[in-house]
């Protein structure tokens, strides 16, 4: 536990090292009222909720978040401080939940940022702030998620741009499979148990229906298991490096 | 003296390649091993599977009685490690790189803050505690993983190249810092400079393509050599046919002969099998009156016994690894004044 602390507190403090953390920011911030208040119509539509912000997060997030995990171990491997890292009397567990944990605790700060718009919502009307709560932790989780493929793939290379672009297209797939097309594609041959299952593992269904405003246990359980799958396959990877 | 470390049998492929080949070896406290070997000989990776970081495909590891394998948190606990090249966290400033190491190794508050001011004082990087790592020149580098090693001052240190880019002020630090602590502890290290092995190392490994060739101290290695107690003389003046004398000598391999830019002529007197021969030359030369300037004996190369050793690299064209080793080898004559 100590020992995951300190990997948690140094690789957070890593981010904020270079700039690279507050150009992130500053992006995702951009982006984010650039699609709520443009895109999304904020104003025109009259209503005072956060729907068009969290209705692009995960599409924000598809791009974003693949650009912090992708450096989470392929870079270790390129300055080859990995060695370092791993001849330190620590386990294979403590340092991927310390280095998974720091980079969701940024992701969870770029995102908790965006509570100016929260205070917008509320200036102009009265908001459902239990919607928009439930938002934020379904934000958060689906941030999670994408962490944890992404930090999976980074393991994989030591490349940072193969691990950006495979993560994008991974996390792309698990975004897809529960969209409208996909869906009608799909329900012409398969089987509905099967349509079914695989509309079950769609982020964005999940994500969606935390967002309207009802944490189902079932949607908290799929992400985390979702996340604890990926870190194990993630120490896997490690596991097996170590011996090859 | 107990064994710190213990190496049974240990053997490393990757795929086809076998990197290390079956080797056995233990270091005691108070030793210092010196490790050679070509580039590729698997120095490195041996040393990576002895600090748990490479996982062997065979054998057996103890380090202070832990097995590496089964307790490896117990072992890399006793641990020190300069990995090659000194890989460090680039955005990070050596101060907040000793911190967290510190707190890995379960150092706090004021035990911390004096860990860290003798190791910063011990390589001296005092005045760049507070700049990226990135920034920094080659020889810092070095220094600040070397600090990291001995950090929680362990009882086992495992150097991989610890004097790298150091110019040859810092390397002579270095290797006073590595005596000063040898008695306490057991060390291994590698290394290409063949110099450094007779300067710090107790005992010697030279290692080629995976399997070790020489085990013994700097002076059975220096005995290996074909110079061994050569018979180095220099004649302020020189009749004809000296070369011949000398020759003639039971248990002369060769007599080589050179002229000094003083006009002196200087011969090498190459015995058979290592014989020592100075009684017998010293006689040849009273009995042919010459006038003698100076008389040394060889103890023998490091080098020479370092290129005959690993040859097997050199003659085949399929190795992966060039053999720069032997050409970077910066061995002083090492000589030893003898009375005439």
């Amino acid at each position: 536990m100590k020992n995951t602390i300190s990997i948690f507190k140094r690789e957070l403090s890593g981010y904020f090292a270079t700039p690279v953390a507050y150009v992130f920011i500053a992006v995702f911030l951009f982006l984010a009222g650039l699609f709520t208040f443009n895109l999304g119509s904020f104003y025109e539509r009259g209503q005072a909720d956060l729907r068009p912000f969290f209705q692009f997060l995960p599409w924000l997030f598809l791009f974003l978040i693949p650009a912090i995990s992708m450096r989470l171990w392929a870079e270790e491997r390129k300055q080859g401080t990995i060695e370092l890292l791993f001849t330190l009397p620590i386990t294979m567990w403590q340092a991927v939940l310390g280095k998974f944990f720091a980079a969701w605790a940024f992701a969870v700060l770029a995102l908790a940022l965006t509570f100016p718009m929260w205070l917008t919502v509320n200036y102009l009307g009265t908001p459902d702030n239990g919607v928009i709560a439930a938002s934020y932790i379904g934000g958060a989780l689906l941030g999670g998620g994408f962490l944890a493929v992404g930090s999976f793939v980074s393991s994989i290379t030591k490349n940072q741009v193969i691990a950006f672009v495979v993560s994008v297209v991974v996390c792309f797939l698990f975004m897809l499979t529960a969209l409208p097309p996909v869906m009608s594609m799909l329900s012409g041959w398969m089987p509905a148990a099967m349509l079914d299952a695989v509309a079950g593992i769609s982020f964005w269904a999940h994500f969606e229906a935390i967002t309207k405003g009802v944490i189902d246990i079932r949607d908290g359980v799929f992400f985390a298991s979702l996340i604890v799958f990926f870190l194990f396959a993630n120490a896997l990877v490690l596991d097996i490096k170590k011996a090859s | 003296m107990d064994t710190l470390i213990e190496i049974t049998n240990l053997s490393k492929h990757f795929g086809s390649l076998t990197a290390v080949d079956g080797i056995s070896f233990s270091v005691r406290r108070g030793e210092v091993l010196g490790f050679l070997g070509p580039n590729g000989a698997g120095k490195s990776t041996t040393m990576k599977m002895v600090t748990g970081f490479l996982t062997p495909s065979g054998g057996e590891m103890k380090v202070c009685g832990h097995n590496v394998l089964e307790e490896t948190i117990q072992a890399q606990k006793r641990i020190g490690y300069l990995p090659e090249g000194a890989p460090l966290y680039p955005d990070m400033t050596p101060e907040g790189l000793f911190a967290f190491v510190a707190q890995i190794r379960g150092l706090y508050g004021a035990e911390q803050a004096d860990r860290i001011a003798d190791v910063v004082e011990k390589v001296h990087v005092a005045n760049v505690l507070r700049q990226p790592i990135e920034t920094l020149s080659k020889g810092y580098k070095r220094r600040v993983g070397l600090a990291l090693a001995i950090l929680h001052d362990p009882e086992v240190l495992v150097l991989d190249e610890p004097t790298d880019g150091l110019d040859p002020n810092q390397k002579a630090e270095v290797r006073s810092l590595i005596q000063q602590m040898a008695s306490e502890k057991a060390i291994l290290l590698s290394t290409h400079i063949l110099e450094e092995v007779e300067a710090v190392c107790t005992r010697a490994i030279i290692i080629d393509r995976g399997k070790i060739v020489v085990d013994g101290t700097p002076e059975e290695l220096e005995a290996r050599s074909r110079f061994h107690n050569t018979v180095r003389l220099s004649l302020s003046n020189a009749p004809g046919g000296v070369v011949e004398r000398l020759r003639s000598i039971t248990g002369v391999a060769s007599v080589e002969e050179k002229v000094h830019s003083n006009g002196n002529h200087g011969f090498r007197v190459i015995p058979k099998g290592g014989e020592n021969l100075v009684a017998s030359v010293s006689e040849c030369i009273r009995e042919n009156g010459w006038k003698l300037d100076e008389l040394s004996v060889e103890r023998g190369r490091l080098d020479d016994v370092f290129r005959m050793m690993t040859k097997s690299d050199v003659e085949t064209t399929d190795v992966v690894q060039p053999v720069n080793a032997a050409s970077g080898s910066q061995t002083s004559d090492e000589k030893e004044e003898v009375p005439a």
